[in-house]
């Protein structure tokens, strides 16, 4: 038994540290450690509610739109405020392009050097690499002599023996599997991704004036003027730039992205036989194509379980409780029990080894994280939990974008419920969303004809338009999966707020029932060749898409005593 | 010449033409606001350059300014300047983890001692005896000291890393502290602020260096003036708006759709020192003002305390002479008379009034 650690875990965002037991070339038993933490719901006690996405935004900037959103809708769900359908539209689709941009960055910076070599591309012959790009797709990127240019790119760093962030991986590790001409196309994709996502996140800066952190969230409706007649305001000129930006994602997207994911998916088809987890998938929905108070969604909510893709339940956001046994973290009433995010509570505890440490003591606390339960049972969030609720569900489109993609690599439904599972998922989403991005623009230019001009609901601005005491969820599926905040506002400020975070529900550690979350359930029974380089590892935590800042979070700042945690 | 040839092919494996480059260079002069008679100069230094080696840590910080990296371009051409740099330690770029990624970072520091750059996002936790923040089993204050410590610069990225940010923000839960408190007595620290900092910045800074061979001119909180030193509401765009009393009202009111002022809907743009109206952001597409939203002041200390509520006007802008009653300057306006209150000096009066409400409120 050899006891493998992993911290940092990089290209993720943030800080997780993975320990695992390896036996028989595989992993036995595995923990999910986060080892930072920030305290952001206790610093909003007391503010304006009005401010709290801007707040909540910045617990992430890779995904930088998310927590604004899960806020602004928490506290519009309290006060009573209706964005009128333009805020609806522009909202889907700064949704809309933070998901195809976080998408494409996670498969080609932040994973796919866990399946592809970058020193195997050295030794490629160009003109195959081109005869095997052509045979892929028309992308006109494909000639021998352009990638010639890249590998020779590749040589000049490795000559100068300065590799940068490419230096001391796992090269050359039996688990790499592609010929040096599918690595040198899909190191070349991952510099061309790395051009397109700064082109394609323009849309932000259209739509919020910046990226990271875009600044046009309003409680109540968005901050970004439509009129046709004035250069101030999004206006036939900006829809032409979005619809610009959005055809040339989706052009990426259908011809560079997918057939990469389906070329690597069909070397590594074994990984679909690994990274099950826990088997259990939540998804709240997204997209709201009206602006009722349970608007129809694009991408339908559910609950599955025990893998049963014949059986989709409705979510109940009241079966949601969080668990502190393995956390750093009390309970008034003893850890044993889970609590509901609106009645939760939050002390900080520290009890892992002072710094610096060798080890976690596992059987105690040992995370940053919480666990979330639905119904008492761990769930797995994100592009995977999205496409099979929808699959279930008979979406048409991801039926015949999934049905599509399995029949290509000749396997089941259930190869869904797997790492590969989970990167095909992603990808099939980021289809499906570039196709529809469109249809939102055209709604927005329907209105702007009709001078509907609206983007804010005036009408509950001001704090004296609202309950004295209220309170809300906002919820919302984040490229990672399923968000919720819940916010308690008391004479016009925050009593309470609290998230409950994708990668909370997909890292977090045991329960007090000593059940696995996702990412220790689906780490077990993964190999692993040689457990000095745990490449393999990598390749399962990374099929999530882990985002640690956005897990650890603190609840329940009624407890007076978090303002006066002691400083060493 | 090796140097020179190097960038060559990597110019030419790029297809950025020598024309592209030196507009790249340009453009770099124009944020330093040098002349243009600059440009040869930059050019030369960049190619010339080694590659300077950078480690780039990641503390209590929500990845927003290695997002904001990730944007850097002047077509293709940005790339290839941080290219310039030989990134041998960064969490969410590095295809190395765990021990391999430690190692990495040990070997960067010890074979270029006293000559790296270390670039630090995200504040630094002192509560707890550093658990708040650990990586590989490492206290971040622990991390910070020994890397800041044997660099010849380090720049400190975004606001938590300058000022301790959100997570220092009250009640400061985890005792977070941006660089300069937590690892006093550099001898060089450069403050890139703001939430996130501008890439455009951050390359302006590595080229200046790369170029002159030291550092630019610093404000009191050590942050490059040629980035800090106008306020944002001296350079807005909606400036004439202000002085001529047309304002915002409501949210996609008529004003608002036409660019009005945002000052009665709470922008901080007269107390916040920031290029952003000079480069806006995303390669120059856009700026939170130009997209309708108020300066929510995030390049200053304690802005989330300071310049909150967000919504709510700062209670007059000095020099201007109207106190709070904003109301008054649209009628003057409205009476032909509004030209006669865009005084000269405004920023410099915003600043002391700033800086005397800054320290009131720190007592």
């Amino acid at each position: 038994m050899t006891h493998v650690v992993v911290d940092p875990v990089t290209r993720i965002e943030g800080h997780l540290r993975i320990e695992a037991e390896v036996d028989g070339g595989a992993v036995r038993d595995a923990w999910s450690s986060s080892t930072m933490f920030r305290g952001i719901e206790i610093i909003l006690k007391g503010r304006d509610p009005r401010d709290a996405w801007a707040f909540t935004q910045r617990i992430c900037g890779v995904c930088t739109t998310v927590h604004a959103i899960a806020s602004i809708r928490a506290v519009e769900n309290a006060i009573g405020a209706a964005p009128p359908p333009n805020a609806r539209l522009l909202r889907n689709l700064v949704i809309a392009a933070q998901c195809v941009q976080d998408h494409v960055i996670h498969f080609y910076h932040l994973h796919a050097l866990d399946w592809v070599d970058l020193v195997s591309a050295l030794g490629a012959d160009p003109a195959k690499t081109g005869a095997l790009a052509q045979s892929l797709s028309d992308w006109p990127l494909s000639s021998a002599r352009y990638f010639a240019g890249v590998r020779d790119r590749l040589k000049g760093l490795a000559a100068s023996g300065r590799l940068g962030p490419f230096a001391n991986a796992y090269w050359g590790h039996p688990a790499y599997r592609l010929p040096p001409e599918a690595n040198l196309l899909a190191v070349a994709h991952y510099l061309e991704a790395l051009e397109w996502q700064r082109e394609f996140i323009k849309m932000h800066a259209v739509l919020g004036g910046k990226n990271p952190h875009l600044q046009s969230f309003l409680v109540g409706g968005m901050a970004t003027p439509v009129d046709p007649d004035q250069q101030a305001s999004l206006n036939a000129g900006t829809i032409a730039t979005l619809h610009e930006l959005v055809a040339k994602a989706r052009d990426f997207v259908t011809r560079v992205y997918l057939p990469d994911l389906l070329a690597i998916a069909a070397a590594y088809k074994d990984w679909a036989g690994y990274g099950a987890g826990v088997g259990n998938y939540l998804a709240y929905g997204e997209y709201p194509d009206d602006d009722g108070p349970a608007p129809a969604l694009f991408l339908p909510g559910g609950v599955i379980r025990g893998r049963d893709l014949g059986r989709v339940g409705p979510v109940d956001p009241e079966r949601i409780t969080e668990q502190v046994k393995h956390s750093w973290y009390e309970y008034a009433d003893g850890d044993d029990r889970g609590l509901h995010p609106a009645r939760g509570e939050t002390r900080p505890r520290y009890t892992g080894p002072k710094p610096p440490y060798e080890r976690l003591d596992v059987a105690g606390k040992y995370s940053w994280l919480k666990s979330p339960r639905y119904g008492d049972e761990p769930m797995e969030v994100g592009p995977l939990a999205r496409m099979l609720v929808a699959y279930a569900s008979g979406h048409t489109r991801v039926r015949a974008l999934v049905d599509g993609a399995l029949r290509q690599l000749g396997v089941g439904p259930e190869a869904l419920f797997s790492t590969l599972g989970r990167v095909a998922a992603r990808g099939i989403e980021t289809q499906l969303i570039a196709e529809k991005m469109g249809d939102w623009l055209d709604g927005l230019a329907a209105n702007m004809a009709q001078r509907d001009l609206r983007i804010h609901d005036n009408a509950r601005w001001e704090p004296q338009t609202w309950p004295r005491d209220c309170t809300g969820a906002g919820f919302h599926e984040a490229p990672r999966g399923a968000l919720g905040h819940w916010v308690h506002i008391h004479d016009g400020a925050i009593a309470n707020y609290q998230c409950i975070v994708p990668s909370t529900w997909n890292a977090g550690p045991r329960d007090a029932a000593g059940r696995r979350g996702p990412y220790e359930a689906a780490l077990v029974g993964t190999p692993v060749a040689d457990p000095a380089q745990p490449l393999e590892i990598l390749r399962t935590v990374h099929s999530f898409d882990p985002c640690m800042a956005c897990g650890v979070h603190v609840v329940d700042p009624e407890r007076r005593e978090l303002a006066h945690v002691r400083i060493a | 010449m090796e140097g020179r040839s190097w960038l060559a092919g990597e110019l030419e494996a790029r297809g950025v033409s020598r024309r592209e480059f030196l507009a790249f260079c340009a453009a770099t002069a124009s944020t330093l606001a040098l002349s243009r008679t600059f440009v040869p100069r930059i050019a030369e230094a960049i190619e010339r350059g080694e590659k300077p080696t950078l480690v780039w840590l990641e503390f209590q910080d929500c990845a927003g300014n290695t997002e904001s990296f990730l944007r850097a371009g002047r077509p293709t051409v940005a790339e290839i300047v941080l290219d310039l740099l030989s990134v041998d330690y960064h969490e969410t770029l590095m295809a190395a983890a765990g021990h391999q990624a430690e190692e990495a970072l040990a070997r960067a520091i010890r074979d270029h001692q006293g000559s790296y750059i270390a670039v630090v996002e995200g504040s630094i936790p002192t509560g707890a005896d550093g658990a708040y923040c650990t990586i590989g089993g490492r206290a971040a204050l622990d991390i910070a000291r020994e890397v800041c410590g044997g660099a010849a610069a380090t720049i400190a990225i975004g606001t938590c890393a300058t000022f301790g940010g959100l997570p220092a923000a009250a009640p400061n839960p985890t005792g977070a502290l941006g660089v300069a408190d937590a690892v006093p007595g550099l001898s060089t620290l450069i403050n890139l602020s703001a939430c996130p900092a501008n890439v455009e910045n951050l390359t302006a800074l590595v080229v200046y260096h790369l170029t002159f061979k030291r550092w630019p001119p610093l404000d009191r909180y050590r942050r490059p003036l040629f980035a800090y030193g106008v306020a944002i509401h001296d350079a807005c765009e909606r400036r004439a708006h202000f002085d001529a009393g047309h304002y915002v009202e409501a949210w996609g009111d008529e004003a608002h759709r036409a660019g009005y002022c945002l000052y009665k809907m709470g922008c901080k743009g007269p107390v916040t020192f920031q290029n952003c109206p000079k480069v806006r952001w995303n390669e120059g597409t856009n700026w939170p003002i130009g997209c309708g939203h108020p300066c929510i002041g995030c390049a200053e200390p304690d802005f989330w305390d300071k310049m909150t509520p967000f919504y709510r006007h700062l209670a007059g802008v000095p020099g201007f002479g109207l106190g709070s009653d904003v109301d008054r300057v649209g009628a003057l306006a409205a009476a032909g008379v509004g030209a006669a209150f865009a005084a000269h000096g405004v920023v410099a009066a915003a600043k002391r009034w700033w800086e005397r409400k800054s320290g009131g409120d720190a007592a």
